[in-house]
């Protein structure tokens, strides 16, 4: 079988984690080539080409690709896809864009947030919010899916596979890229840090976020929050764990006020360890927390930033 | 210029969802239905629009079961205007996946001519994120998928998307499908004035086969599982307690 992985990449950058996790997922279905886009993609095809498993990077180059617009990529995408029976991408927010678009175009379903793969036709995916794991069998003569990366491990490396530059189609014009709002960050990326520090409502304020960030900048983590503290404007919309934010898997997660609703829970119930900071013993949060305190943060915290190992020493 | 709603039924978002012990399914049997979380925000994006002079009609859809007609008749009380419904399954447990709904929605836009399809970003029963990008590849529109702003202006909409790394915003030619986010506006409620008005308001039903669309799902669903519980953990009584805990299980 041939499998299609769309690398993802952004500003000419390659995600490598999220991708050489796709790669993983990929090498179960078949033999992968990745497909590396973008207004300027040749470094990126360059080092996805290093991913183990990885057999052909086809590089497509040219401006209409350079924002992941959804319709001149999908169109890339579909006038390569007749010689694969998989086309695989991680499910990211540009993959969740652009997918559906091409199986519609392809005239099959698209199977979204995939965790495991049990053969080339079936695959589990997790729905209403990860309170019930679904198992799939595509009828469908190729299948697209979307790879939830925290479910597979990343793909090592290897000696460079060939890299094939490919044609693109012509831009339909039918949308236009205006702007980004890019939060720059020394932290480590959400999605594959390995200790993410979020907070709730019960932060209560922009201010006192930096007591999140502390914490986190201590540990070496990643920030995230809950929605009720991007809606409450404490945390960028990109920080939001969840069902509908980012799903994240790391080693330890610490949740402060955080009161544990389901589609929160969505978002990080399969971290390895789970703390949670919290002054009401009675909150959710607490029924999936390894380690549980019940304690005002604006107390535990500091005092934990205090104690805490340097995250060097 | 005309707004389309797609809105769909689902399991109240505040529902302890219970996976049949049988694997067949979930729970769907007396439990309580509200109309997708998102769909709501779309409708309210839609009525806004309406109140701003930029659009003057609100026509909602519904795909799904007989029951579908109760979240029209919730957004009909919210301030749209006229309802469609497309019986498609006759068991609550049937689902109709998002290939087929785009089709039908694509027939339903054939003949409705909107400027703007204003959908969910995602369904929160299936999760899958797909429907709206699927209709707009099958009319070869432009999408604009997880709106957190949108302006229309000039026959075009500025959407603001909510994307991985922060904010982008694009500008998509009319017609076109826009899915729309959480942080996109909060949703009014319904009036009990407006609940009795939206009784009297147009429902008009059709069928799959008024589209020619076939239903049948292309994903056969083999089994419905719990996800594997997470084992009970314990409560620490101090920081110096958590701090200890966490070096002996050498995750700092
Ligand atoms: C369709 C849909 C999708 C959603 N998607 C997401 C999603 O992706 N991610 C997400 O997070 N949510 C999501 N939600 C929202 C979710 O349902 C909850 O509303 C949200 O997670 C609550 O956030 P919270 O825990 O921060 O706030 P709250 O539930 O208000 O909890 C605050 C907690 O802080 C504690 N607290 C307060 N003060 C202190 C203090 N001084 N010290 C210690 N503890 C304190 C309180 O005891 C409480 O438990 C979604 C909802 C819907 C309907
Ligand atoms: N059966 C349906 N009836 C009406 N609208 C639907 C239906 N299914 C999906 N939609 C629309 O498509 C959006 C995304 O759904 P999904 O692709 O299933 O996650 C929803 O928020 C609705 O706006």
């Amino acid at each position: 079988m041939a499998v299609l992985v769309l690398a993802e990449i952004t500003g000419g950058e390659l995600n490598h984690d999220a991708t050489a996790r796709t790669v993983t997922a990929a090498s179960k279905l078949g033999e992968v080539t990745v497909l590396a886009a973008g207004a300027k993609a040749a470094d990126a095809a360059s080092e996805a080409a290093k991913i183990a498993g990885v057999k052909k990077v086809l590089l497509a180059e040219d401006p209409s690709l350079g924002h992941r617009l959804a319709e001149p990529t999908a169109n890339l995408i579909v006038s390569l896809a007749g010689e694969y029976d998989h086309i695989v991408a991680p499910a990211t927010t540009d993959a969740k864009n652009v997918l559906p678009r091409v199986a519609a175009l392809l005239d099959v379903m698209v199977i979204s947030d995939v965790i495991e793969i049990v053969d080339a036709d079936t695959f589990k995916r997790p729905i209403y919010a990860g309170n019930a794991i679904q198992t799939v069998r595509s009828k469908d003569a190729k299948k697209v899916l979307s790879i939830r990366t925290t479910a597979f491990d990343p793909a090592g490396e290897q000696p460079p596979a060939p890299v094939e530059t490919v044609a693109v189609p012509a831009d339909p014009g039918l949308s236009e890229w205006v702007e980004d709002k890019v939060a720059e960050s020394d932290r480590p990326e959400l999605t594959s840090a390995r200790i993410v520090v979020s907070g709730g409502r019960g932060v209560g304020s922009e201010e006192n976020f930096r007591l999140i960030e502390q914490l986190a900048d201590k540990l070496g983590a990643a920030v995230g929050a809950s929605r009720a503290a991007v809606d409450s404007g404490y945390a960028p919309n990109d920080w939001q764990v969840g069902q509908t934010g980012k799903v994240v898997a790391p080693e330890l997660y610490i949740a402060v006020g955080i009161s544990g609703a389901i589609q929160h829970l969505a978002g990080m119930k399969d971290s390895k360890i789970i703390v949670a900071i919290n002054k009401d013993e009675e909150a959710p949060i607490f029924q999936v927390a390894d380690y549980g305190l019940v304690a005002d943060l604006f107390q535990a915290v500091p005092e934990l930033i205090e104690k805490l190992p340097e995250k060097n020493a | 210029m005309k707004v389309l709603v797609p809105v769909k039924r689902v399991i109240d978002y505040n529902v302890k969802v219970r996976v049949k012990p049988d694997g067949s399914g979930v729970d769907l049997a007396n439990v309580k239905m509200s109309m997708n979380p998102f769909d709501e925000i779309a409708v309210e994006e839609a009525i806004r629009l309406k109140e701003a002079g930029k659009a003057d009609e609100v026509v909602v859809v519904s795909i799904g079961v007989k029951q579908a007609q109760e979240t029209l008749r919730t957004a009909l009380a919210m301030g749209a205007d006229r309802a469609i419904l497309v019986v498609a399954a006759d068991d609550v447990h049937q689902d109709i996946e998002p290939l087929a709904v785009a089709k039908i929605l694509k027939g339903v836009v054939e003949e409705e001519k909107p400027g703007l399809v204003l959908a969910g970003k995602q369904a929160i029963d299936n999760d899958m994120n797909a429907t709206g990008q699927m209709l707009a590849a099958l009319l070869g529109w432009p999408q604009a998928t997880f709106a957190s702003k949108i302006e229309i202006d000039d026959g075009t909409a500025l959407v603001t998307r909510e994307v991985d790394g922060g904010l982008q915003t694009i500008r998509v030619k009319l017609p076109a499908v826009v899915t729309v986010d959480l942080r996109l506006n909060e949703p009014r409620y319904a009036s009990l004035p407006n609940i009795m008005k939206a009784k009297k308001k147009p429902l008009e039903e059709k069928t799959p086969a008024d589209y020619g669309v076939d239903v049948t799902p292309r994903l056969e669903v083999l089994a419905t599982e719990e996800p594997p519980a997470r084992q009970a953990g314990q409560i620490v009584g101090s920081v110096d307690e958590l701090v200890s805990k966490l070096k002996e299980a050498g995750v700092i």
